[in-house]
């Protein structure tokens, strides 16, 4: 095996991936060899392009829809499944054969995401993928796009930061994870996607960066992709004399992003449409879509345009006869966009959550608020004392303060390139911290903002190798088992559940918990299943704490997790006591195991059990 | 794709055609048959003479294929071949959009265009002697020698790099846009 040349970052994203990397032989301190790595995909039925991002869709075309000489990529493979810029075109006409989103299945916790299961909408025909296979074929993508442009440094040799977004949970990031070994990356680590913005952040600012935060302060990281929203919190300490950053707080998953935005302002124009007595058929709507967005981003960066026309060109050849014309004014940008997702709230607004309807049919737990401020409200009220007990920072928490307040934001994500919704934002958050006495929160001046993560990961795969700051931090949750406690049982009345903590906040890459005094029982041959918790709020817990009750609000369930002892040597049906273990990976997956009272084996519990109910 | 250097599978191609027309094309085989017979003197390096001016074909692939892109974002091709007289200006302008932005996408992506002069259009400017005559025409009372002060009419147009995206070797590129069948 070769030596390590490059340190490659890889955004693995909702809505499209992106590939950086630096050439570590040609990096000293002064000079950063980094840079983004072009892609070659398909554009068209046989045309190939370089380009900078490769959209996450993958196409499962019918074997009349395209000739293997129209798959053809530049290394020779012609693939069944297409990837890339064409899967996203041909899906945008024939949505049942395109799988997209794949990311956002791979952390829903309510399907099984090792079975073949998208496109959900897919006639029994179409062959379907497991979001696990979706994850795969991208990052197979890419690392095929590597060998090509380094022939001579493949991507399994190289070091490879793969970013997940800071909410996912263990199982998510252990199915990710376990795609990337799939495709031969064997050097893996993996970086939350805001941590990967702030170390762009500080690759772009360059030494000047240690003048723009000082001790004391709290970054908040708002991430908004394609998909989803993100937020983390990340405090500057001190640590023997220079500057350390530590990330002391990471939000919930939200399935909320541009796409969204784009989608509402279609909606919009649609109804306008409809009114003048025109029909859409998708076909047009797609197109609408496409205009709304070209609409939106010329009202948003020029405040003298008051209306950008709209049109929507006919499906058929006739161009002028058939093309339905409109347009989208300022008014209604500002409506649906500041009204529907930057409305101006309180600090105390919350999400609001309606009572889902019976799940009838498979979907994603898309977010019911769209409003991202009030998302935010709500999480830096739940993280108030997030730096309580952090060095430097007793002092300087507010008594009465309602939520946590930070004094520096990093945007990142697409959704930010329009100025005004990055503006309004800071204007709300300026707003409450106004309220409650504090000062406004600087902007740090991000660029790049569909490329940021890559580049920051290539770069935090740079500075692991000990040159330059790193974000600490170890897991943003405290994880729990549920064990039923020992009460004489009442009939009809399900045992009340404690929660047995063992893995506390905070814990590093590469390390792992002590042994819980607690034991529980495991029967041999039989895969026993235990309620899992976390928690992102209770950061004092130790490893054998057991709680007995706790707020909704503190403690999330998560999927059950499962441990089947092997029958070896034992007597099935035996009941055998282990005690549970949990270590963070070098890689950064959490991985539990039961230890048994005797001998030196031990078991791995698995987090993703659906499939083998 | 250079005229004087096939590829491997132009020549293979036209060893093929070659084959079929000597077997039957008599005429043709005692060309050939003189043509192999030459070829020792043609390439000797005993007769210098100077090339005569040709003109070259060019390869209409990269043209289909712009026209194809041109078509695929911005309807070029369906916008040319619509009979406009029958519609109001309203109609062909709501439509132009349509043209001018997808067709401006694909200039941008796949080319950069430059203008050839940098001066604004209206100013008096100075052409010293060897100036390019390609990239800049003259027009209007053309005598005398250089130096020529004139004045800048249009700014010109360069194309400085040109990325088209590659093809597999099967694709059919005289297909501008594919007919759409809907199931």
């Amino acid at each position: 095996m070769s030596e390590i040349r490059y340190a490659v970052g890889i955004d693995l994203g909702t809505t499209h991936c992106v590939m950086a990397a630096v050439d570590l032989h040609a990096s000293d301190r002064d000079e950063l060899a980094e840079g983004i790595e072009a892609i070659p995909q398909l554009t068209g039925p046989g045309a190939v392009e370089d380009r900078s991002m490769l959209p996450s869709f993958l196409y499962l075309p019918h074997p009349d829809e395209l000739r293997p000489d129209d798959r053809t990529l530049p290394w020779g493979e012609q693939p069944a499944f297409v990837v890339g810029e064409l899967a996203r075109v041909m899906g945008s006409r024939t949505p049942i054969r395109l799988v997209a989103s794949a990311k956002s299945w791979l952390c829903h916790p309510g399907v099984d995401r090792r079975a073949a299961i998208l496109p959900v909408e897919g006639p029994e025909e179409v062959e379907r993928v497991s979001p696990l296979q979706a994850s795969m074929s991208y990052l197979a993508h890419l690392r095929a796009a590597w060998d090509y442009h380094h022939p001579d440094a493949p991507l399994a040799e190289q070091e490879v930061v793969l970013t997940v977004p800071a909410s996912f949970d263990p199982a998510a990031r252990e199915l990710t994870a376990e795609a990337a070994a799939a495709v031969g990356l064997s050097h893996l680590v993996l970086l939350e996607e805001p941590q990967a913005a702030l170390y762009h952040w500080i690759l772009a600012a360059g030494d000047e960066w240690r003048k723009q935060v000082h001790i004391g302060d709290i970054i908040l990281v708002v991430d908004l992709g394609g998909g989803t929203a993100d937020f983390s919190l990340i405090a500057v300490t001190e640590r023997d004399g220079a500057l350390e950053l530590v990330r002391v707080a990471v939000g919930d998953h939200i399935l909320l992003g541009g796409d969204n935005m784009d989608l509402a302002l279609a909606h919009t124009i649609r109804a306008k449409l409809a009114e003048q007595g025109a029909q859409l058929d998708p076909w047009q709507v797609q197109g609408l879509t496409h205009g709304c967005r070209h609409a939106k981003e010329i009202l948003l960066s020029d405040s003298s345009v008051v209306a950008v026309p709209v049109v929507v060109p006919s499906r058929g050849s006739r161009l002028i006869g058939g093309t339905l014309r409109t347009e989208l004014t300022r008014e209604e940008v500002t409506q649906a966009l500041m009204g529907g997702f930057f409305p101006e709230v309180d600090a105390s607004a919350r999400p609001a959550s309606r009572a889902r309807a019976a799940l009838t049919k498979l979907g994603l737990p898309y977010a019911q608020d769209a409003a991202m401020t009030r998302h935010l409200a709500a999480f830096l009220g739940r993280q108030v004392d997030a730096t309580r007990d952090l060095q430097g920072f007793a002092g300087s928490a507010l008594e009465h303060a309602s939520f946590l307040h930070p004094t520096a934001v990093l945007f990142n994500g697409g959704v930010f390139k329009a100025p005004p919704l990055l503006e309004r934002t800071l204007a709300v958050l300026n707003g409450w911290l106004n309220a409650e006495g504090a000062p406004p929160a600087r902007l740090l001046e991000g660029a790049d903002l569909d490329l940021a993560v890559a580049r920051g990961a290539a770069y935090y795969g740079y500075v692991r190798r000990g040159r330059g700051v790193r974000i600490r931090g170890g897991t943003a949750k405290s994880f729990y088992v549920g064990v039923e406690s020992a009460v004489p049982a009442v009939p009809g009345m399900e045992p009340p559940i404690e929660a047995l903590c063992i893995a506390p906040f905070g814990m590093e890459e590469g390390t792992h918990a002590e042994l819980p005094p607690q034991e529980v029982g495991l029967v041999v041959g039989e895969p026993v299943r235990f309620r899992f918790f976390g928690s992102s709020v209770r950061r004092a817990d130790h490893v054998g704490e057991v709680l007995e009750q706790w707020a909704p609000e503190e403690v999330e369930e998560l999927e059950e997790i499962a441990a089947t002892l092997p029958a070896e040597g034992r007597q099935p049906g035996e009941v055998v006591p282990v005690r549970l273990r949990a270590a963070v990976t070098e890689v950064g997956t959490l991985r539990l195991e039961a230890v048994p009272r005797e001998g030196a084996e031990s078991w791995k519990i698995e987090f993703d059990v659906r499939g083998e109910r | 794709m250079s005229d004087s250097h096939p590829s491997f599978f132009n020549r293979l191609t036209l060893a093929l055609r070659a084959f079929w027309r000597i077997l039957t094309d008599e005429p043709f085989a005692a060309s050939v048959l003189r043509l192999e017979g030459e070829m020792p003197v043609a390439a000797g390096p005993a007769v210098a003479e100077p090339p005569k001016p040709a003109l070259r074909e060019t390869s209409p692939d990269s043209a289909l294929q712009l026209l194809a892109l041109l078509q695929q974002e911005g309807r070029f091709v369906d916008f040319l071949e619509e009979n406009v007289t029958a519609y109001s200006d309203a109609d062909i302008g709501g439509a132009a959009r349509v043209v001018h932005e997808g067709c401006r996408k694909v200039i941008h992506h796949y080319l950069r265009i430059e203008p050839v002069r940098a001066e604004a259009e209206g100013v008096r400017l100075t052409l010293a002697a060897g100036f390019d005559t390609a990239a800049v025409r003259l027009t209007g009372n053309v005598v005398g020698q250089p130096p020529f002060n004139g004045t800048l009419m249009h700014r010109g147009w360069r194309a400085v790099e040109i990325k088209l995206p590659r093809l597999a070797d099967g694709h059919d590129v005289r297909v501008l846009a594919p007919a759409e069948v809907e199931l």
